[in-house]
């Protein structure tokens, strides 16, 4: 008998009788937070994480994103592909692309990433991306130590359930919150370990 | 019955000859591990504490948590060939593993497939249990633990002591120690003259690993959900390492207790809150990857590990153990945990989980793991945080009910047993220690003496009060 | 209605001055108190130390001894705990004569620990008592998490006469009494009491109350141990006592140094 034979066997042999609960799900599910007040919601719960958090109109982004990075002094920043063109305004920045993929130590040596998102949670000051038009592959907003990201107001969801509803379980995600952290010293929270440490985020209202 | 491997092989602290007590003793008299200990757990309680308030529907999420996870053990079987069928499909492998040396021998010869002699890794539950990195040592490879604490536990050689951060016994001066004295054998040393601010620690791990995520081509991963219906995979972390390994390198091998399976994505709506805000006392934590099957190009093994899980399944009572989603909060409450760490546990899952865990899925042969599920004074304080409610202190008195007992305790108990079964007998016992109450001894003989160590024994009174009710006619007279 | 005493085993070998506390306070309050005699102990000691078969004989002989009385109440959190929790457990299952269920379906939600009986059953929270004394309560694990008690004790306490109630800090912690955890892992459990009397001590109360007599042994052991002067009562005993001072409680409080202490 193989391993996998043998161990679903077991699990049958073990189960059998065993009561069948109903799943209760009285909890908020899709659509029971309210959907007004999660802009400000999201940015207040982005801030706690100590990330730069920003609010402004879209006809701003532009305008935005050129300061950000001249703030930071960023030169040369990776754009995912799909990323709108509109938005990369900036002066004295080289903007390097994904095609061909980037390698990792090239990844390592750029000066940050500027993405958009698939989905944001309001609740728990999550973004989301999905690898989806202008997000990229996962390992462009982990390598690099700065991520710039534009959240458009309309993606941001009021909970975790309203989240995953608006997303596709095939598409590799990864979730964001706050700017890569540990706290496996003294059980402290601090800032920055592998991931970037520096988490800005644009709401575009 | 052959016993199943639990972490902790031959170099562990100490035999399983050594009761819990002997192993309690010995930390009890580090006072710098107490120190340690009695901050971090304090910090996190207060932190899940002030995140679980803030959601008004907790306990409504508590029961679906609960009851998703019995639901899914219940229909194990179907829900594992659900998951290995979608995984196939989105092109990865799934290989089963019956226990640990099945599971240690398919990831090493995968490894070896590749030609690679190093691996990163992700902190694993699952993989610390299998003894996997010794398993693999053995194979002339070398495995990199990456996470921050598992670092710390590795270049220490030293023994993790907490499920959620296994350096819990250590202090920042004591870490800054151990970066300046052994990075450089393992990779790139520490820089000079490291201060012990916990930020410039952080920063001295990133400098040490950066090098290695970035060329090492094999990763194994453990993994906090599986998702039956996709086949999606889900990794709940912080630091940025686990992303690190789960997209740089060219192989992923992910091994995963048959337990840790749900049965849908819409599931994730309960575990993504009832985690995090368990576990680090965050809304959220920092990172969370999901992929199906082989992404972006890599090549990716899936381990179905049972090493005993089967077995607890089959346990009425002690089956709901496996609802356990690894957030260590029981730790952070536990008053005993508190004052031992996790060491004196003898297992990789240490405080009141460990305490019902480990004896199930290592059986109760040894003095260690009969005495385990007495290291508790069921005093309920991890029932109540656990998120998916698993009633531990339940759980403890069944596992007594089953291990063996010390002839002089069963003596003891069949005496006094034999007393309370008739109410005559025990007012002849009160009436004896009355008229002796002049002769108690300051101190208790035997095992008893434990208690007269430290207090003061009640004096016996003259007159029990069934005798005072018979007397008085309940005081009336 | 009948009300039958459980005074538990401890409380009856140990702390006699307990029991006669509970009789005077339902006197008081018009409740006529009946003392079965067949009761001995619940089996909470032998079950959770993982006798059960001695455990579940002694909970036949207990539910036995209280058939047929409309209330039940029991001076100890940890006892009725053990009735209303694990009772149906222990003594159901498929294998129990049906007779035997039907007798635990009927005891256990008619069993009350004393201040759930006053609070809830008599309505009452101002029983009378005077008691002009520092007092600080330890809600113990078994009234906190398993009866769920809640602010029950404290509503009682804080009508007493003359009572300076202390918030006790992190008072919700477990003293590490545990039954035959404190002898099994004395290390430990010690180590755990250490930190509860530091607590105690950091109030200044003159008396540390709580709703079991058992962890009271405990703590009032440490206490006495390290000659703190701190005495330790049950809130039986507080709520008995009087301005006419003739209850148990007064002149036990006025007396006693230690839980327990002959008469």
């Amino acid at each position: 008998m193989s391993s996998r034979e043998r161990i679903l066997a077991r699990v049958r042999a073990a189960v059998a009788g065993a009561p069948d609960p109903e799943i209760p799900r009285g909890y908020r599910g899709p659509g029971a937070l309210p959907a007004d007040g999660v802009v400000d919601l999201f940015a207040e719960r982005v801030r706690d994480y100590r990330a730069v958090v920003r609010v402004l109109p879209e006809s701003e982004a532009a305008e935005q994103v050129a300061r950000s990075l001249a703030e930071r002094r960023a030169g040369r920043v990776v754009v995912p592909g799909g990323f709108p063109r509109a938005l990369l305004t900036a002066p004295d920045v080289q903007w390097v692309t994904d095609d061909p993929p980037l390698t990792a130590a090239a990844l390592d040596a750029v000066d940050g990433v500027v993405t958009t998102c698939a989905v944001a949670v309001a609740e728990t000051g999550t973004i989301v991306l999905d690898a989806g038009p202008g997000q990229g592959r996962r390992a462009l907003t982990l390598v690099p130590d700065y991520h710039l990201c534009l959240v458009r107001a309309g993606q941001i969801a009021p909970g975790v359930p309203d989240a995953l509803a608006r997303l596709d379980p095939v598409r590799p995600q990864t979730w964001i919150s706050g700017p890569s952290a540990t706290s496996d010293i003294e059980l402290n929270r601090v800032e920055g370990v592998h991931g970037p440490r520096t988490l800005e985020v644009l709401i575009l209202t | 019955m052959s016993r199943t491997f639990l972490g902790m092989p031959g170099a562990a602290p100490r035999s399983g000859d050594e009761g819990f007590p002997e192993r309690a003793a010995r930390a009890l008299r580090d006072s710098q591990l107490r120190f340690n200990l009695r901050k971090a757990t304090r910090t996190i309680r207060a932190r899940r504490a002030g995140v679980v308030a803030e959601l008004p529907d907790w306990a409504e999420l508590r029961r679906a948590g609960k009851e998703i996870k019995d639901h899914t053990l219940r229909h194990l079987d179907t829900y594992l060939i659900q998951l290995e069928e979608a995984v196939t499909k989105a092109g990865g492998h799934v290989h089963w593993a019956a226990d640990a040396a099945e599971a240690n021998r398919i990831v090493a010869g995968i490894v070896k497939a590749t030609g690679e002699t190093e691996v990163v890794k992700v902190k694993s539950m699952a993989t610390q249990e299998i003894g996997l990195n010794e398993a693999l040592l053995a194979e002339g490879v070398t495995a990199y633990e990456t996470d921050l604490a598992e670092l710390i536990v590795q270049l220490g050689d030293d023994w993790p002591s907490h499920i959620l951060v296994p350096a819990i016994h250590r202090n920042r001066s004591e870490i800054r120690e151990i970066f300046t004295r052994r990075m450089a054998e393992w990779g790139r040393p520490a820089p000079e003259d490291l201060p012990d601010d916990p930020p410039a620690l952080a920063e001295a791990a990133r400098l040490h690993l950066r090098e290695r995520f970035l060329s090492t081509k094999v990763a194994i991963s453990g993994a906090n959900f599986a998702v039956a219906e996709t086949g999606t995979l889900v990794v709940l972390e912080s630091e940025g390492n686990g992303r690190m390994c789960l997209t740089l390198p060219e192989t992923l091998i992910t091994v995963l207790g048959i337990e840790k399976l749900v049965p849908t994505w819409r599931d994730l709506e309960v575990f993504l809150q009832l985690l995090p805000r368990s576990s680090t006392g965050e809304r959220m934590n920092p990172y969370t990857s999901t992929w199906t099957g082989a992404t972006e190009g890599q090549e990716f093994h899936l381990v179905l590990l049972d090493n005993g899980r089967t077995g607890v399944l089959a346990d009425e009572v002690g089956r709901q153990a496996l609802r356990c989603i690894r957030c260590s909060a029981c730790l952070n409450v536990c008053p005993v945990y508190e004052r031992v760490g996790g060491h004196a546990y003898g297992s990789v899952y240490p405080g009141p989980i460990g305490a019902i865990l480990t004896p199930q899925l290592r059986g109760m042969g040894s003095e260690l793991d009969r005495s385990l599920p007495y290291a508790s004074s069921l005093c309920g304080a991890c029932y109540e945080v656990c998120p998916v409610a698993i009633d531990i202190p339940s759980v403890l008195v069944e596992l007594r009910a089953k291990g063996r007992h010390h002839l002089a305790e069963r003596t003891g108990m069949a005496a006094a047993g034999w007393v309370l079964e008739r109410s005559g007998r025990l007012a002849r016992m009160q009436r004896l220690g009355g008229r002796l109450r002049k002769l108690a001894p300051g101190r208790l003989p035997g095992p008893l003496g434990g208690w007269t160590d430290t207090r003061d024994l009640p004096p016996i009174p003259e007159e029990s009060f069934r005798d005072w009710w018979n007397r008085t006619d309940g005081g009336r007279r | 209605m009948r009300v039958a005493l459980f005074v538990t085993c401890v409380n009856d070998t140990l702390f006699p001055g307990t029991g006669r506390a509970v009789v005077t306070l339902l006197r008081r309050l018009g409740v006529d108190v009946d003392f079965p005699m067949a009761q001995t102990c619940c089996g909470q000691m032998h079950v959770n130390t993982g006798y059960r078969d001695e455990g579940a004989r002694l909970a036949r002989r207990t539910v036995a001894a209280f058939r047929g009385y409309d209330a039940v109440v029991m001076p100890s959190g940890s006892c009725a705990a053990m009735v209303r929790e694990q009772y149906p457990r222990l003594t159901g299952g498929p294998q129990a004569p049906p007779g035997l269920r039907a007798a635990v379906d009927e005891l256990t939600p008619r069993t009350y620990e004393l201040t759930e009986f006053l609070v809830d059953v008599l309505g009452v929270t101002d029983v009378g008592a005077y008691f002009p004394h520092r007092v600080t309560y330890h809600p113990t694990c078994h009234s906190l998490r398993g009866l769920h008690l809640g602010d029950r004790p404290l509503a009682l306490l804080r009508q007493v006469r003359g009572l300076e109630l202390v918030p006790l800090p992190n008072a919700e912690e477990c003293c590490g009494f545990g039954g035959t955890f404190a002898v099994k892992n004395a290390g430990v459990s010690a180590a755990m009491c250490a930190d509860k009397v530091r607590n105690v001590l950091d109030t200044g109360a003159e008396v540390l109350c709580a709703a079991d007599n058992s962890c009271l042994m405990h703590i009032g052991g440490t206490l006495g141990r390290q000659r703190t002067g701190v005495r330790v009562m049950h809130l039986a005993e507080i709520l008995a006592a009087t301005e006419a001072a003739t209850g148990d409680g007064a002149e036990r409080a006025a007396s006693a140094r230690r839980p327990g202490a002959a008469r």
